[in-house]
Order: structure tokens, then sequence, then C-alpha cells
């Protein structure tokens, strides 16, 4: 039994690896950082994920994806989803993987270790050139902003770097 | 004294009333000024301001909606009813941030006070940094750990004011004297979101916050010397002309505000919007 709930769990590990974030779709969730535990009691699954900004209307929709991706697996009839905040996500929970698929979509990552208060280094995630430009702070999602690349010429966006002050 | 679940608050009925009470006040206040900055949406003074507005907007109403899924978990009903089915009375927010951002509406003859969008949303967002620093100690642990979530988000929009405040004091004459004139009335309001109402001293007592004290005189010293950097003075205390919302009182721009946010919410609350 035990061998078999401690499967199931790597099985609904895999499947969530499925589960993007809708508004940026080449990155998945738990590369994102944001799964925190997955528990099996029988046949019911219980997943805590981390909000990344509070505010985030995709928020609703991603725990339904969850909630769908998980619910046909074999042996699971019930998922139970519930967001903490303690560890709290930060900027620095994103796996290098998922600061590469960042990049794929037109986003540049955030640093590592950002200091609150310090400027960062964003470099164009098209053509790796540190010659940009801070457009507006605030972008088309709460945690974007939005930049423009003097090398290449292209605007792109980048994740605003949060911390644990 | 610390609260790490529910539960043991709920064992000390003292210190549970003050939670609620003071979430109540975390909730109402980031609704109000979250609901007012979303009226700016495509009135703001360019695009740049508009997509930055509405970001910080929205992330304060994801603020709010956290502290009212706490009162919700301490069994004062659905997060959503509280937010949207309460009688106006029954609002702890502060009178200056629920006030209209100028006269008309949205829709029709919006004559918007820019320079009192900037000076409100400053003022505030001193207070609520200031708040969430204390609230990051405090003894109700599930409070704590949203606070340290909340002040990473609040830094890039106590930036995004300090800008324009800056900025603004500095600029044409025009522009001075409208920044004065609503620095000259926020402040007359002000202590209404300084203040931690009748259940602030239980507050305090318990560790669930500082005391308001505290919190008043670190506020003060940081507007003072915001003021200071652009040439500027207030000799008087910060007041609270138009009442107290931390008790209830309310002025009729709080009515006019729920009419509209509860409006779709309450046609059907049973539907799951």
């Amino acid at each position: 039994m035990v061998i078999e709930r401690a499967q199931l769990v790597e099985e609904i590990r895999a499947v969530l690896q499925e589960v993007k974030d809708p508004e940026i779709p080449s990155i998945s969730i738990v590369e994102l950082g944001m799964l925190d535990t997955v528990e099996v009691e029988g046949t019911k699954a219980r997943i805590q994920a981390k909000p990344t900004f509070v505010g985030c209307p995709a928020l609703d929709i991603i725990k339904k994806n969850i909630v769908n991706a998980v619910i046909g697996l074999e042996g699971i009839d019930e998922v139970e989803v519930k967001y903490v905040y303690d560890p709290p996500w930060t900027t620095d929970s994103i796996s290098e993987g998922g600061k590469e698929k960042l990049k794929v979509y037109g986003i540049a990552p955030p640093p590592s270790e950002h200091t609150p208060g310090e400027p960062w280094h964003i470099d164009c995630p098209y053509c790796g050139s540190t010659y940009t430009t801070m457009e507006n702070i605030f972008g088309p999602t709460a945690c974007r902003s939005i930049l423009y690349c003097r090398s290449c010429k292209n605007p792109f966006e980048a994740m605003k770097p949060v911390a644990n002050i | 004294m610390i609260f790490e679940t529910k539960e043991e608050l709920k064992q000390h009925t003292k210190a549970y009333e003050a939670a609620k009470a003071l979430l109540y006040q975390l909730a109402d206040d980031d609704f109000m000024i979250a609901y007012r900055g979303s009226e700016w949406l495509g009135l703001a003074p360019h695009i740049e301001e508009d997509v930055a507005f509405s970001s910080i907007s929205q992330d304060t109403m994801g603020h709010a909606v956290m502290y009212y899924q706490l009162l919700e978990e301490l069994g004062e009903g659905k997060a959503d009813d509280i937010s949207h089915l309460r009688n106006p009375v029954e609002y702890r927010n502060a009178i200056i941030l629920e006030e209209k951002n100028g006269t008309g509406t949205y829709l029709e003859k919006p004559d918007y006070d820019w320079a009192f969008a900037v000076v409100r949303n400053l003022f505030y967002d001193y207070a609520k940094t200031i708040r969430l620093q204390s609230l990051k100690d405090s003894s109700y642990k599930p409070l704590a750990h949203i606070a340290r979530r909340v002040i990473g988000e609040e830094y890039y929009h106590l930036m995004h004011w300090e800008l324009w405040f800056k900025q603004l004091m500095q600029s044409t004459p025009e522009a001075r004297q409208r920044m004065e004139a609503a620095i000259e009335r926020v402040w007359d309001e002000f202590d209404g979101v300084l203040t931690l109402g009748p259940e602030g001293e239980a507050m305090n007592e318990y560790s669930l916050i500082s005391s308001e004290q505290n919190l008043r005189d670190r506020w003060v010293e940081k507007v003072q010397h915001i003021l200071s950097e652009v040439d500027y003075k207030i000799e008087r205390k910060p007041g609270m002309k138009s009442g107290n919302g931390r008790m209830g009182e309310h002025t009729e721009d709080l009515n006019q505000a729920l009419s509209i946010l509860s409006e779709v919410y309450r046609t059907d609350p049973v539907t799951s919007w």
C-alpha cells in the first residue's frame, strides 16, 4: 500500500508538469515553483500550492486545471487544492529550466537573490543583450514589467523579482 | 502568546474578537482603495499609467481577498458574502479611502482629481507598508504569513506613487498648487486610516499588531520625510474630519461604491462568478 501510494504521488507530480500557467503557456506550475506538497489518503489527493502574485486572477483557473489533471488518474476520486502562504513563493522558487522556458515566451526571467531597492540587470530574452530600458515596471499581468531592447529593437517583458523582505 | 492556528486563536475570546476587528479593517481598507483605483481605468493621465494603476488595483484587490478569506476561516461567513453583502455601517474602512475620485462617474463626465489619487495612494501605501512590517511578527501566524507575502508586492506600489508625488510636487506651479490642496485634504482625514478603532488596545495586548501610537509615529515620520524632500511642511496632527470608519461611520460615497461593486453579485449570490 505504502509503495502504491508513493507511486501515485509520483504520478500526480508528473501530470502536474503538464498544468501550465494560463498566462505564460510555456511554463508549468511545477517549474514556476508553485507546487508545495502532494499527499494521497485513500482515493483522495491533497495538493498544496503557493500562489505567485496573490491578486493573480489566474489562480482560480490554475486550481481548476490541477483538479482536472489529477482527477483523471486511476485511484483518485477526489482532489483538494489549497493555496498556502508559508513558505512564501518568491521568484527564486522558479527552476533553472523554468527560467529558460520563460525566455521562449519572450519573458526575461527574474534575477536570483534580488535585494529589494537595488536595480537589477535584465537581459533581452531574444538576443541576450544587456542594452535594455525599463518602459513600465507594471505590465499586462501582475507579475510582469514591460521593457525595450535597444540592440535588437524588440519590446519584451520581464518577470518582476519578488523577494522575501 | 502565539496563535499558530485559528483553533488556538478561538480559545481566547478577546484575542479572537480583536483579530476579527483587525482583519475587517485591513480587508475593507484595501477593498475600497482598490475599487476607487479601478474606476480610473481608461482615465489615467496616459496609457502606461492606465496599465500600472490597474495592475496596482488588481494586486490590492487580491490582498483584500486574502483578508476576507481569513475572516471566512474564522467563521464570519463566505468571503464573497462578507465583501459584498454587508450593510454599509458594518464596513470598517477609513472614510478617506471610500471618497469619490472627483465629480461625475467613470461613465459620465468624469472630472477626477489626479493629485488626490496620487496623494491618497502614497499616504495609504506608507501606512500599509508600516502595518505589514508589524504584521509580519503578528501573534496570529496565518496573518503573519500573508503579510510577508503581500509586502513583496506592496514595495512596487510605494515606489510608483513616490515617483509621481515627487515629480508633480516639483513640476509646474499649477501642479504644485493642486498637489498641496490634495495633501491638506488627505492629511485632515488620514487619522481615520491610522486609528485601530475601539479594539486597538486589545490588538496590541495580544501582539496581533503594534500599538496605534507606534504605527502612527512611524507614518508621520515617513510622510514628513518625503514632504521635506519636496520642500513642504505640515505642523498640525493628522485629522479625522468626516468621522471614524473603524466605528462604522461613513459617507454617502461608501453607499455609492458598494451599490456598484455588489450590483452583479447581489443579483444572484448563489451563482459561481
